[in-house]
């Protein structure tokens, strides 16, 4: 904050000779200077230093040239510049290599495993060369995701209703506000645990099932769900709610009438996200909704599949086809997950609000 | 603009005993209710992982298995196993995500910075399962010569001891979850950089300030708290992250400062993972005893952060 | 924003559930190539993680031959497999060792009479290797255990070179791998050591690995995974799942045994009945020293747990047809196919085929 102070108390001694504009690099000086790191990464390579090394010499070549020249030329407020500039993009590099590495090695080892009979069978088999597919799993994680939204959607909304519209910054809207802090940051595992102990207590230690894991979820989406709900309430103009009020609709109808519909589009965004954030879990489902070969369509009794559990499952069996099943169920939940995140965004430009 | 809108709010509620005050008051009835069942969720957490974990707390030692004797010494190990791979995965993952952020709400031209945040979020939904197949058998190889690496030019430092072969060590562990959290901390604090009110950002630049310069003096003044909050939800994430940790690491008991160790101890949730599948009914209720001190956990560091950021906001305000 | 938006959109969307819900079992699952018979309903089942694949080949083959029947088998480990079949959650368990003397009166009591247990799953643990250029490794008991306990780290050590000789042995360090979960295969592979190297393994057999050190992974599958990706290794895990992999061989009296499905049924049928158990408890203690030719003592054995006498009949007659089933040479053929098992010897199966012919409903 002092800095620019400094520069001011010094600039009139030498106003004088200031011209009016800094000397400056060229223009294509990102450019140029990026052209010298590859032919140095490139000499590199040819003397025999390994590619993962070369580039990262490359990297940190490019990285002290720009701001040693911008230095020498447009002092030291423009080589801090570009050296931020430069280590900022480096940190996107550096994180998009993994996160790409990833998602390619999914859709490479998923993708061919696609066909219909993956998607339209269970592991039910009554022939042991039978094929076996991943439609169980699919309905599974369908209907435990769908339990979790009818539990945590209306708890959560109208939560943030409250707290929007009624508590008003009162001692308990202050405490539900703080707790709902506190639970987005419990770990799926604690939530499975403790759908677990809750329904072993009621029903006995043997207990599993599908609404089990949807407890557990809800857990997790309710936090999302209020802090989404919460932000787009708030982002309703008063002005709307005192023109309702001023015709004399009640509080509740104004509510329902003209805040939340004006909201959906928000709303309707944030369940989906907080909808694709709990889908991949595994930690929960794995303790309480446990694993089944068939096509389970009663969330309240019995073991249901789930695509993360399955996968794990897969995994753990080590063979090569159950790694294929593994890699082709991981797509196909990719896959639903962008499909809801695109949905969000779809949903969200239709019910946003019409501007002017 | 708050001052007049609370005292047009008062006044419907007079309306409402005339017009629809039933309605009014089942309506308002039920937010109550949802608010409360909130509470009531979180107490009913701690309660039945208490009820179902009591008896954990003291059984006869042999139930701890063959490295701990009683409670507190199964579970030091494993708190030190959360520590050790949250902290790694919080060294590496911050400045990256507030990088990532920082290029799409302000570096990027939008038609980059668009796809990228859409792929940044749908990697949060990634399922950990899948980080975990990753991690283990693609990503340990391939850090293998790095352990190598460090351990012979940085060897003096007692972090970088005698490396594991397989690469599957603390580090790598930290380097995954760091992945796996990466997302989630950009996508907030990408939220509260592009919250920063333009006008400040232009004063600032009209002013001779370098974008650099800028960012400095307005985005993150202003985004502060909100980055605070970001790291700690990251935290909490890579505290109770399961399934990733349970595949990459390789565990043991040997508590040491060396990240690159072989035998480490697990974290909680992944111990959790472990044994829950060759288990006793005493080995339960220990286990729902560790998971309870990790809600705890939990709960402390969230506490913790709120209280950061309530300071900062306060401090803000005057 | 209106409603009418809304219901527009929600009718497609209705539409789409109501069609998934119409289609809703999966399209194998219509038992039309499957024969039917008198058994039906749901038969509960579980416990030991080590019979997962061969519980794959058994109840496939009998829901294939029983159309309206269904089994599950749920992978709950041993322990917790028989704390629920005595809870009475399961109809029959699966237990990688037979029943505790403590458990025994509990079990008896659900029941309401005699317990049925039968070895059901043999399985060699091979000791598996990762060192190119030498073949066939041969060790004796003791120096296995001092590798696993960390005591012998160089591949070239004396103790090694003294059971090989003329195999050139590099001065590589050795990475021993062990199972990161709980798992009856540890129990069964320390069993072993305590037993057969007294001197150089101080620790109980336990689910869990007791010596802190060594790699370890999740799982037979992350085990063995761990051994063909690194140099130097050296861990225990289910033979049929070590096919790619190089395997010791374990010295048994003067020769040195390969694993085999072969060695390990030879163990198990010399090895002897544990006393003062029912009739219709087929317990056995495995001969971990065994010096009988042939035989391969680092087994896994795995048995079934159900009762004599069932309260209802159906339950009665699918436990008895399935565990008739198992145990008889087809579901032991089955389960030797697809999952690499040994087959039961002749009279331990003729006796446990005798045995499960006695389920009765009450």
């Amino acid at each position: 904050m002092n800095h620019p102070a400094t520069t001011l108390e010094q600039a009139p001694a030498e106003r004088m000779h200031i011209p009016l504009t800094h000397p400056r690099l060229p223009q294509r000086a990102e450019w140029i200077v990026a052209g010298i790191a590859a032919a140095f990464g490139a000499l590199l390579l040819v003397l025999g230093v390994p590619t993962v090394g070369a580039a990262i010499l490359a990297g940190i070549a490019f990285l002290v040239v720009l701001p040693v020249w911008s230095l020498a030329v447009e002092g030291r407020r423009g080589a801090t510049d570009r050296l931020m500039t430069g280590l900022i993009w480096t940190t996107f590099v550096v994180a998009i290599v993994p996160l790409a590495s990833l998602l390619w090695r999914v859709i490479d080892q998923g993708a061919g495993r696609i066909d219909g009979t993956f998607l339209s069978y269970s592991f039910f088999k009554t022939q042991i060369d039978q094929p076996v597919g991943i439609y169980h799993a699919i309905i599974g994680t369908l209907l435990v995701t769908l339990g979790a939204a009818l539990i945590s959607v209306p708890v959560g909304v109208m939560a943030a209703v409250y707290l929007v519209e009624y508590g008003k910054k009162n001692k308990l809207a202050k405490a539900i506000t703080f707790l709902v802090d506190v639970m987005t940051g419990i770990p799926s595992i604690v939530a499975g645990l403790f759908a677990f102990a809750l329904f072993t207590l009621i029903f006995g230690p043997a207990y599993v099932s599908g609404f089990g894991g949807s407890v557990a979820l809800a857990l997790l989406m309710i936090p999302i769900v209020v802090r989404a709900t919460e932000e787009m309430l708030m982002l309703v103009p008063d002005e709307l709610r005192e023109a309702a009020y001023a015709l004399g609709t009640p509080k509740w109808k104004t509510i329902v009438r003209i805040v939340l519909p004006t909201a959906l589009g928000g709303i309707l965004t944030g369940i989906t996200l907080a909808t694709s954030r709990v889908i991949g879990e595994t930690a929960p489902l794995l303790l309480i909704a446990g694993a089944t070969d068939r096509t389970n369509m009663n969330p309240f009794d019995g073991a249901m599949t789930t695509l993360p559990v399955l996968i794990y499952g897969q995994n753990l069996r080590g063979d090569a086809p159950a790694e294929a099943i593994a890699w082709g169920a991981a797509f196909i939940l990719i896959l639903i997950v962008m499909v809801l995140n695109l949905a969000a965004r779809i949903v969200g430009k239709i019910f946003a609000p019409k501007k002017g | 603009m708050t001052a007049p809108t609370a005292e047009i709010e008062e006044q419907p509620n007079d309306w409402a005993s005339v017009r629809g005050g039933v309605g009014d008051r089942i309506f308002s009835g039920l937010a109550l209710a949802a608010g409360l069942t909130i509470m009531a969720a979180l107490a009913g957490v701690f309660i039945f992982l208490a009820i179902k974990g009591a008896t954990g707390f003291s059984k006869s030692s042999d139930v701890y298995g063959p490295h701990a004797e009683s409670f507190l010494g199964y579970v030091f190990p494993l708190l030190v196993g959360t520590f050790t791979a949250s902290i790694i995965a919080l060294i590496i993952a911050v400045p990256l995500a507030f990088g990532i952020a920082l290029v799409i709400s302000h570096y990027a031209p939008r038609w980059v910075a668009t796809p990228v945040a859409y792929v940044i979020d749908l990697l949060a939904a990634v399922p950990s399962v899948v980080y975990g197949l990753w991690g283990a058998f693609y990503l340990a190889k391939k850090l293998v010569p790095m352990h190598e690496w460090l351990h012979e030019h940085l060897g003096f430092i007692p972090l970088f001891g005698e490396p594991n072969v397989s690469g599957r060590s603390p580090l790598t562990a930290g380097i995954v979850l760091a992945i796996m959290i990466l997302p989630i901390i950009t996508a907030i604090s990408r939220e509260v950089f592009s919250r920063t009110p333009r006008l400040h950002e232009e004063a600032a630049l009209a002013l001779g300030a370098t974008r650099w310069e800028m960012i400095r003096m307005t985005v993150f003044p202003y985004a502060r708290s909100g980055m605070v909050s970001a790291v700690m939800l990251g935290l909490g994430r890579a505290l109770g992250e399961t399934m990733a940790v349970t595949m990459v690491l390789s565990v043991g008991f040997d508590m040491s400062w060396n990240v690159l160790a072989t035998a480490s101890p697990t974290s909680i949730a992944a111990n959790i993972a472990l044994k829950y599948k060759e288990r006793s009914a005493d080995l339960l209720n220990v286990l729902v005893a560790t998971g309870l001190v990790l809600f705890l956990l939990t709960f402390l560091v969230n506490f913790a952060a709120r209280w950061i950021i309530g300071r900062s906001e306060r401090r803000m305000a005057r | 924003m209106n409603f009418k938006t809304i219901r527009s959109a929600a009718i497609p969307g209705v539409a789409a559930l109501a069609l998934l819900m119409s289609a809703c079992g999966a399209s194998n699952e219509g038992g039309d190539d499957a024969a039917s018979s008198d058994l039906s309903g749901n038969l509960k089942g579980g416990g030991a993680t080590s019979q997962e694949k061969a519980q794959e080949a058994w109840k496939t083959a009998f829901q294939g031959k029983n159309g309206d029947l269904t089994i599950d088998y749920s992978l709950l480990g041993s322990t917790d497999g028989r704390g629920q079949f005595i809870a009475k959650a399961l109809s029959f368990a699966g237990t990688d060792s037979y029943i505790k003397e403590e458990e025994l009166a509990a079990a008896k009591e659900r029941c309401g009479g005699n317990i049925i247990e039968v070895p059901a799953y043999i399985s060699s643990i091979a000791i598996a290797y990762n060192l190119p250029g030498v073949d066939d490794l041969k060790l004796d008991a003791a120096t296995i255990a001092k590798i696993f306990a960390g005591k012998i780290t160089k591949w070239n050590d004396a103790a090694i070179a003294a059971t090989n000789e003329g195999v050139d042995l590099p001065d590589t360090k050795i990475s021993p791998v062990h199972r990161a979960d709980d798992s009856g295969t540890t129990k069964n592979f320390t069993d072993y050591l305590g037993k057969a190297a007294k001197a150089d393994w101080a620790y109980e057999a336990e689910d869990a690995f007791p010596v802190s050190g060594g790699l370890s992974a999740e799982g037979t599958s992350g085990v063995v995974k761990q051994i063909g990706d690194t140099e130097g290794t050296i861990g225990y895990a289910d033979e049929s799942q070590t096919a790619d992999l190089q395997k010791v061989s374990v010295q048994v009296g003067e020769e040195f045994v390969a694993p085999s499905p072969e060695g390990a049924a030879k163990t198990v049928s010399v090895s002897p009945v544990v006393e003062g158990r029912d009739e219709t408890d087929i317990a056995v203690d495995v001969d971990r020293t065994t010096t009988e030719a042939g035989a391969y003592p680092v087994i896994l054995l795995s048995y079934l747990l159900a009762c004599e006498t069932y309260d209802d009949a159906a339950e009665a007659a699918n436990v008895k047809g399935y565990l008739s089933y198992i145990v008889s040479d087809e579901g032991q053929a089955a389960s030797s196919d697809f999952a690499g098992s040994a087959k039961l010897a002749p009279e331990t199966a003729t006796k446990a085929q005798e045995i499960v012919a006695g389920i009765s409903a009450k």
